[in-house]
């Protein structure tokens, strides 16, 4: 029987327009035979729980370069369990300090990608960590 | 008056390539018989194709026979003269050194005050505001959405107490200032000349540049709010102003470097740019503007990227695509209209987090680009771009390396040194050539207004990017330090903003709404948007707006219930 399709949310939070990045990895996903949403801009919090939700992801990733990320990854995360969504895997990529790095991780997190990540490195995370 | 605006038929009037075959000379073909021939046998090149960063492919050797027809008082000309290749000024960087404007903004209007000072110190000559996403996108710092954004990526300003504040023991009247703002920019200007004329300031004298480019926010950085024609309006509205009342000032910084930063080509990031300035020189006549008049207002902002001859190309074609558009298409008759006068910064996306102080020489090499290519004013980026907002100690090194550059290396020695390079010149005609194409596209599509709507910029942005990382993710493109000579790396110091400047702001906001005259903003704002329904001016309502310290979310909410609101069309 043929594996089920990884979904995956491409999300950008917050009031930051640079969308270069989000745009490139949701294509990657694509071409690596994953089903990828892309939110588009300016998603709240609840905004992008609810269409994690709606689309039942396996993934979302969050693209975040304007440093607003301690405010609007703990809050999504609280969403996501609210909604029952704590198994879904968050990814975050964009320009975060190394030294916000564990209390994202802590507060579940599955990994940070910083600016140089090859897009076969986010390929290859999400399917080992999938196990598929 | 639009009759004025003729559809285009432009030719390429410079060398006849591409459609003339290049023919070698008899010395380079014996060259390539006795010499070359050998020594590939030897020993290949190092790679099948050479190619710039934009992926455009690079011949071995450059020689008159790459510029048949070529004729240097036709496509080269003398700096200050049609076609401007050399530049616009006959004396460029010997009478005057290009403005050291280094962009700078972060946390509260005190924090950036001070930054400003310092770098004034340090010998930057110019002021670069860089504002924060709640500012950029018309929202307090106390709106639910600004939560966690205060700030972070530029200078919170809220309303004329806060402008007021940032311009703190600097004369407007002798340092000219930028302001990178777009969706707001109207309003943010009129506060920055409520401040001017608290300070006595003449606005006659006032000098500076308002980017105001919201055709650029569709296609690449997205700072949108209102949907396309008004925001035409606010930006028409702002040239009508300044051609009155501020004749020294830009009102605009049609720009390219977003575009350039959003992945697409040089010159694709040339090509939008000027198709761009020309929608605006279109709407400022279909307003019943005299193009002579508004244009020689009119500025320009361009990336310099890491391929240091493709840029050099990219800013001599742009001159010399913009005096041809000017004259050609819209019969001017200013020479100010023709020259081309432009910021330049360099290339922010090409900075790597790993081994940081690399970019130092990025940097520096990126800068000289724009130097050689004839800019009018220079950021450059500091060495922690990729991590965080500059701290002192990297905007300082940033400053430097242009002072460097002006002292020390003898570029400034001459003009336009690369002029009559057989390699820079054919590259100019290229670039030029490429850009003359997708221009002619635009304007197929009936301009640029159209082409945004149906994504067709976006689209190519998205496609230039995604090859471009494809082709980084392969290694056909080495980023040291990256996917090559990669090296274990201790954290660099960078520069923390934490959430008390959203506190002192929130504070500051309640003070502001509970000192003013509540009846007097109502008033002022009802103007306004009675004005915004109608067909007036908007920048004196602006102004009133702003001077009873109404603030920035008020007035562009006031502006969001006229105008709308607009969302883009995805495309991935």
């Amino acid at each position: 029987m043929p594996q089920k399709k990884i979904r995956v949310l491409i999300a950008k939070p917050g009031l930051d327009g640079h969308d270069r990045g989000a745009k490139i990895i949701a294509r990657a996903l694509r071409d690596a035979g994953m089903e990828v949403i892309y939110t588009g801009l300016r998603q709240t919090p609840e905004m992008i729980a609810s269409a994690a939700v709606q689309e039942d992801v396996d993934v979302i990733g969050l693209s975040i370069l304007s440093g607003a990320h301690n405010t609007i990854c703990p809050q999504l995360m609280n969403l996501l369990r609210e909604k029952g969504m704590q198994d879904v895997t968050v990814l975050v990529g964009g320009i975060i300090p190394e030294a916000d790095i564990p209390a994202m991780k802590q507060s579940g997190i599955a990994e940070i990608f910083l600016p140089g990540t090859s897009t076969q490195n986010i390929v290859e995370f999400i399917h080992k960590r999938l196990a598929r | 008056m639009s009759d004025k605006v003729k559809a285009s038929t432009t030719t390429i009037t410079t060398s006849d390539a591409p459609a003339a075959p290049r023919e070698p000379s008899a010395g380079e073909r014996g060259w390539e018989e006795n010499t070359l021939r050998p020594t590939l046998e030897k020993s290949p090149e190092r790679q099948s194709e050479f190619t710039t960063i934009s992926g455009y492919p690079i011949r071995r050797l450059y020689t008159p026979a790459d510029l048949p027809g070529w004729d240097p008082n036709r496509d080269l000309g003398f700096p200050g003269e049609p076609p401007y290749t050399r530049g616009i000024h006959s004396t460029m960087h010997r009478g005057r050194l290009w403005t050291m404007r280094q962009f700078a903004g972060f946390g509260t209007a005190e924090d950036t005050n001070q930054r400003f000072r310092y770098l004034l110190a340090q010998g930057q000559t110019g002021l670069s505001t860089a504002f924060d996403l709640p500012t950029l996108m018309g929202y307090d710092s106390d709106h639910p959405l600004s939560e966690g954004e205060v700030g972070k990526c530029g200078v919170a300003i809220s309303s004329l107490a806060d402008m007021e504040v940032l311009f703190d023991q600097i004369p407007l009247a002798n340092v000219t200032t930028s302001m990178t703002i777009n969706s707001p920019a109207a309003v943010i200007w009129a506060m920055y000349l409520a401040v001017a004329e608290k300070q006595g300031a003449d606005w006659k004298k006032l000098s500076g540049t308002l980017q105001n480019d919201i055709l650029k926010e569709y296609i690449a950085q997205k700072e949108y709010i209102y949907p396309p024609e008004p925001s035409m309006r606010l930006v028409i509205d702002t040239f009508e102003f300044a051609v009155k009342n501020t004749p020294k000032f830009n009102p605009i910084s049609v720009s390219g470097y977003h575009i350039r930063e959003a992945g697409s080509t040089a010159i694709q990031e040339l090509a939008f740019t000027l198709r761009d300035g020309m929608e605006y020189v279109e709407y400022g006549m279909r307003r019943g503007l005299d193009a002579d008049q508004f244009v020689p207002q009119l500025s320009f902002f361009f990336n310099a990227h890491n391929d240091f001859f493709e840029e050099i190309a990219k800013y001599r074609a742009a001159r010399r695509i913009w005096h041809k558009a000017m004259v050609e298409r819209y019969g001017s008759k200013n020479p100010r209209s023709w020259a081309l006068r432009f910021h330049t910064q360099t290339a922010g996306c090409s900075l790597t987090a790993q081994q940081p102080y690399n970019n130092v020489v990025r940097t520096a090499l990126q800068a000289m680009a724009a130097v050689l290519g004839g800019t009018q004013s220079l950021h450059t980026n500091s060495l922690d771009e990729a991590w965080a907002l500059p701290t002192e100690f990297a905007a300082t090194i940033a400053l430097r390396t242009q002072q460097i550059i002006a002292h020390e290396t003898g570029v400034t020695n001459t003009v336009d040194p690369l002029g009559g390079s057989y390699f820079v010149e054919t590259l100019t005609n290229e670039v030029e050539r490429g850009a003359w194409d997708y221009i002619e596209k635009i304007d197929a599509m009936g301009g640029m207004v159209p082409a945004i709507e149906r994504s067709y910029p976006q689209r190519e942005i998205a496609e230039a990017s995604y090859k471009y990382q494809v082709a980084v993710d392969k290694k056909e493109k080495i980023i040291v330090g990256v996917n090559d000579y990669v090296a274990q790396e201790k954290p660099l110091d960078i520069l923390q903003i934490d959430e008390t400047v959203a506190h002192r702001q929130a504070e500051r906001l309640s003070k502001l709404r509970a000192d003013r005259s509540k009846a007097e903003v109502d008033r002022r704002l009802t103007a306004l948007r009675r004005a915004a329904e109608g067909k007036d001016n908007l920048m004196p309502f602006l102004f009133d707006a702003v001077k009873a310290y109404a603030t920035v979310g008020e007035i562009c909410d006031a502006l969001r219930e006229v105008f709308g609101t607009y969302e883009e069309v995805a495309i991935t």
